[in-house]
């Protein structure tokens, strides 16, 4: 060895515990971040609550009573339906701007299989569950082999897909009536009954039902853990044993399938197959994904936080209407809640604090 | 002795730019290799063609005297062969345990985890702390801390007890103490003597002579996309092997070019 001088020894007084993995928080505020940062969904629970004490109190019973708080859950049941499924593709850092066209086509197809050829309605609900699986799966691939940008992807499939359900339906609606008639499986998720004064519907137990199910599979499956890692940081999944093309179109398929379960459930919801439905839900989706707290960038965040921004964007709906405001200051609050809930994002970011 | 990994005659081409020229190597059982070489000499992709990162255009490599046609660092995971990368492809946002199981999860037994697909979170944590705790990076208070929380040093001891754990037959450290202060690179160098201890041979990338004059058993020298020649540490000074390696000098018995 050549003349290398001891030129380590000048550290060796120093603290030897270079890989001890203490945990020495001080202080309330950086407590709090690092709850924040184990538990994201933290925020949302804490303004929903907030939010549902605050009407609670301006409106009393009216609004806190089982009846108007179950009736937040029916309203908000399709967009987090559709907001679970962009919950999936946002945490694998991408983005579903076709969500709510896949939702509404599943839909006509479930419709208009049974109408227009009379195939069974069993069959015909199948196949639109497997029709919304199958444009999920091809934006996976774009996405995933083809590496496209998914906003681009998306972007292009919503059009597409919109396009072509205004085509193959023929902008027709198949009304309520018929459907209650001939083939009310269809309506099958808006059926009501009622636990004391609080009113459910089948859409509502799937949604509550979703969100516990996809909770369970991201947390304690590896398909989960794969999720979080390739939008973590999809090199480091690949090189750690992940296949990152699998794992994003099998995210793609299942937001599609889910989708088209919400397109199911939105038959149920307004009664009648509509090729006009549900135009605001990709918006409303991501809406209520960023105020529950999952990172446009991938990786971070929970599916319990997105089920909470949904309830806090119905919450705020419902409790403002009842108010008597102008729908606006719901726009305006909404608008505000996801500038801070970014602003919160950006902050729970920063581990070194 | 036999070589535990060899490759013979190994040309990898990027377009017009040959990265590997007729390139040869060779990793005897127990030892600490190193490979050094200039910028661009072509030991990222001499690495990369052995753990199946690239894909050579001609030439062979062998496993424990098999010939091996890796397509996938994956394919060379499975064989044996670990790889830390130094990026040390770690997700920041995941917990020790989740990194270090990536890709490798253990599912509960029964019902639980053949139908349900259940992680056994215990038993990864289990395992995962006892290897730190094997390498020396103890006192762990939380496994379940995200990596992005971890000093530079930790993840890489983190990064190498995942492949120590893993690794069966070969590992290899691409630049482990590149991003390190001084006492992190300590630590580092004491875990590959730890791993070498235990039987497991080293492929060591690395610009930092007194580390790799430190730890190697002996010295692959990389130049212009072939070993130029392997030398012994302790008969060579760190100012030969920058010599052969720049080629200021010429090492006995090779012909110059």
């Amino acid at each position: 060895m050549s003349g290398s001088d001891d030129y380590e020894a000048a550290a060796a007084t120093a603290a030897g515990e270079v890989a001890a993995f203490d945990d020495s928080r001080k202080g309330v505020v950086s407590r709090f971040h690092h709850a924040l940062h184990t538990t994201p969904a933290l925020v949302p629970l804490i303004v929903l609550l907030a939010s549902i004490a605050i009407f609670g109190v301006l409106l009393g019973s009216r609004f806190f009573s089982p009846f108007a708080l179950t009736l937040i859950l029916q309203q908000v049941q399709i967009v987090g339906i559709v907001a679970a499924a962009q919950s999936l593709v946002i945490l694998t850092a991408g983005i579903d701007l076709s969500v709510g066209a896949i939702a509404v086509i599943s839909s006509v197809v479930m419709g208009q299989f049974t109408f227009r050829y009379g195939i069974p309605v069993e069959v015909a609900i199948a196949c639109g569950l497997t029709f919304g699986t199958l444009i999920g799966a091809l934006n996976g691939w774009l996405v995933a082999v083809m590496k496209l940008p998914p906003f681009i992807v998306t972007l292009g499939m919503w059009q597409i897909v919109l396009a072509a359900n205004y085509l193959y339906s023929a902008n027709e609606t198949i009304r309520s009536q018929d459907i209650a008639e001939q083939a009310p499986l269809l309506q099958l998720m808006g059926a009501k009954f009622s636990l004391g004064g609080a009113v459910f519907t089948f859409g509502v137990i799937f949604l509550l039902l979703l969100v516990l199910v996809l909770a369970y599979v991201l947390k304690h499956t590896a398909w989960g853990r794969h999720v979080y890692a390739v939008g973590d940081d999809p090199e480091a999944a690949e090189l750690s044993g992940v296949d990152v093309k699998k794992t994003l179109i099998s995210v793609y398929a299942l937001a599609g399938l889910i989708c088209a379960f919400a397109g199911w459930a939105l038959i149920g919801r307004i009664g009648s197959v509509s090729p006009t439905s549900g135009q605001l839900l990709n918006i409303e989706s991501i809406t209520a994904v960023v105020i529950g707290g999952i990172s446009l960038f991938g990786g971070r965040g929970s599916i319990v936080g997105t089920f909470f921004g949904a309830l806090i964007v119905g919450v705020f709906t419902l409790g403002l209407r009842l108010l008597g405001a102008d729908a606006q200051w719901t726009f305006l609050l909404i608008g505000l809640l996801i500038i801070a809930a970014v602003a919160v994002d950006q902050w729970i970011r920063k581990v070194a604090a | 002795m036999e070589p535990i990994l060899k490759g013979r005659g190994l040309v990898k081409r990027y377009g017009k730019v040959t990265a590997l020229d007729r390139c040869d190597f060779d990793l005897m059982p127990g030892e600490v290799l190193a490979v050094i070489g200039d910028n661009g000499a072509g030991k990222s992709s001499l690495i990369k063609a052995v753990s199946g990162a690239v894909i050579p255009d001609e030439g062979t490599v062998e496993l424990e005297g098999r010939e091996v046609r890796f397509t996938s660092p994956i394919e060379a995971r499975k064989a044996g062969i670990e790889t830390v990368y130094q990026t040390l492809a770690m997700s920041p946002a995941l917990s020790i345990a989740d990194n270090m199981f990536m890709g490798r999860e253990i599912r509960k037994p029964g019902f639980r985890g053949k139908i349900l697909r259940q992680l056994d979170r215990r038993k990864m944590e289990e395992i995962a702390r006892d290897k730190l705790t094997e390498l020396g990076l103890l006192t762990i208070q939380n496994i379940n801390q995200a990596v992005e929380t971890l000093s530079g040093g930790q993840r890489q001891g983190v990064a190498v007890a995942r492949a120590a754990a893993f690794g069966s037959k070969v590992i290899i450290l691409d630049e482990p103490t590149a991003a390190l202060g001084v006492k992190e690179s300590r630590k580092v160098l004491e875990l590959i003597q730890d791993v070498k201890s235990r039987g497991i041979p080293i492929i060591l990338i690395s610009h930092n002579m007194p580390h790799v004059f430190e730890v190697a058993d002996r010295v692959h020298v990389h130049r212009l996309g072939k070993r130029l020649c392997v030398i012994d540490p302790k008969d060579h000074s760190m100012s030969d092997a920058v010599a052969y390696m720049t080629g200021a000098k010429v090492p006995d018995g090779v012909h110059a070019d």
